[in-house]
């Protein structure tokens, strides 16, 4: 099977801070990939890895098979007209409306006449349900609406690769089971790579061909949602189970009580 | 232990630096495409610009009042209030015309540009931009800066304007001076290619300056609320701190050698 993106051996910190060593990952093409883990591990840190926004300390990451860090500026941009990404909040252009918004990449990137890119995008509004709301600003839309307005946006070039930022957090039932089935027809429909990053398992576990966990800056489980249900490892059930307290302790690191309590502070 | 702090906060301020340079030659050095941008500028033109005009006419005026006042009750002390008008004229066109312009600007426009972009930065739309492929340099900041740049000297002579009128306002329909020899010895003093050219000059640094700091202040903000209401404060502050020390050394350069 072809690898659409392959991450080598990275190394990637923040100041002081590991955030990654030596991790390596494959998204095969065509596939839904999704990549789990406990808040705050840096998934976000890994997808703008994979988008040439952050560069790694150490190691490769290629996307169709050209590493993306060695990249010159100019054809980074190239790289990433091919690939696109759902940010957690959007990121809807606040001073124009859905239309505009969905029209933007359009509008920068080809040489479409208007009345054909307002085909466009009324075909990828109509894709995520929101054709009747092309006219409306982005304040005026829920959350939800929200992000399937910037989902339709980040489809208008018809890219490769689209990554996913946290699509269910902070989402009400009915938009999840909505954002559920897009990201799977949407996968389907365009024959698109999808990658996303997440930490909720239900969801997730119901759409993902291939699903990495990662926690501790590395990869802790891999493989098809089977097979990470029917893992060993005590961390991949922990996470998956939701379990207060385990490999992750429920307590961050401290000294011990007996200092902080007992202890001599005059 | 001092003295590494110091050095931790010298170099700190020299990479910001740093940074302000790289932004700014990233957004203006680049290939102009106008059918794109013009659009861009002009509507940035119309939010640093126009929206201004309120509290530069209002300000402009009423400097220009008070000037004449104080001005009228020391020179009819020596029997000089004829040359009223050179003096309001002068003193907007070389100083406070661009200086008040520019502090103004900088609280009334510099302040809005850096809680834009920086709220553009914290809501992930500047990212969002480098992912489709689109530099926020080109498209976010240039407009902005070239709006500033524009704008801003428009806005000076205005002020200067409006404030002879009201000098005029005060000193001649309020306390008397003669008309004709207010516009008279006006017109005979003032200098087209020294004071209002001076002045223009001095609007246009003014103008790089704030709208420079401004749009830095904003890309480079911690994108969280307290960076972002850290960054618009330092806005005002650095852009009038910035203004004053150089209208004091443009002016040294203009008029300190004749």
């Amino acid at each position: 099977m072809e690898n659409l993106v392959e991450i080598n051996n990275l190394t990637f910190s923040r100041g002081e801070r590991i955030i990654y060593q030596d991790i390596s990952m494959q998204i095969p093409k065509g596939k839904t990939t999704a990549i789990m883990g406990p808040s705050g591990i840096g998934k976000t840190t890994m997808l703008r890895l994979i988008g040439g926004q952050l560069k790694p300390d150490e190691g490769d990451i290629l996307f169709k098979g050209e590493s993306i860090p060695s990249k010159s500026r100019a054809d980074l941009y190239v790289a990433r007209r091919s690939m696109s990404m759902l940010f957690q909040s959007g990121a809807l252009f606040t001073d124009m409306s859905v239309f505009d918004n969905v029209a933007y990449p359009l509008r920068e990137h080809t040489k479409l006449s208007e009345s054909l890119i307002r085909l466009v995008v009324l075909m990828k509004l109509q894709a995520v349900g929101l054709r009747g709301a092309a006219q409306h600003m982005p304040v005026e839309l829920s959350g939800g609406m929200a992000r399937r307005a910037a989902l339709a946006r980040a489809i208008a070039l018809d890219p490769e690769l689209i990554m996913y930022d946290e699509p269910f957090a902070g989402q009400d039932p009915i938009s999840m089971g909505v954002l559920v089935k897009l990201i799977k027809e949407l996968n389907d429909a365009l024959n698109l790579t999808s990658l996303i990053v997440t930490h909720d398992v239900d969801e997730v576990m119901s759409i993902a061909d291939h699903v990495y966990i990662i926690a501790d800056k590395r990869v802790i489980g891999a493989g098809s949602p089977e097979e990470i249900t029917q893992s060993d490892s005590p961390l991949v059930q922990q996470f998956l189970k939701g379990q207060a307290d385990g490999p992750v302790p429920f307590h961050f690191p401290a000294s011990t009580i007996k200092e902080d309590f007992m202890g001599s502070h005059q | 232990m001092w003295l590494v702090d110091l050095g931790a906060h010298v170099l700190e301020k020299v990479q910001a630096l740093g940074r302000a340079a790289l932004m700014l030659v990233g957004a203006i050095v680049v290939v102009p495409q106008p059918k794109k941008n013009l659009p861009l500028v002009i509507k940035q033109i119309y939010v640093v610009g126009v929206q201004s005009l309120l509290i530069i006419i209002v300000s402009g005026l009423f400097i220009g009042m008070v000037m004449a006042l104080q001005g009228y009750t020391i020179l009819v002390d020596y029997g000089a209030e004829d040359s009223l008008g050179p003096m309001v004229a002068l003193s907007l066109l070389r100083e406070l015309g661009p200086v008040v312009t520019a502090l103004l600007f900088a609280g009334r426009a510099g302040s809005a540009l850096t809680a834009e972009i920086g709220l553009m930065k914290a809501t992930e739309q500047l990212s969002s931009l480098e992912m489709m492929a689109i530099d926020p340099l080109r498209r976010v900041i240039a407009p902005r800066f070239w709006a500033g740049i524009i704008s801003m000297p428009m806005l000076a002579i205005l002020f200067s304007t409006v404030g002879i009128l009201g000098g005029h306002l005060v000193g001649v329909d309020w306390l008397g001076v003669d008309s004709g020899s207010y516009w008279s010895i006006m017109q005979a003093t003032v200098e087209l290619d020294v004071d209002v050219l001076n002045g223009v000059i001095k609007s246009i640094v003014f103008a790089v300056v704030v709208t420079w700091i401004a749009v830095f202040k904003g890309y480079d903000c911690l994108p969280t609320s307290e960076g972002i209401s850290k960054a618009t404060t330092e806005t005002v502050v650095h852009a009038s701190l910035a203004v004053l020390g150089l209208d004091f050394i443009l002016t040294a350069l203009m008029f300190g050698m004749e």
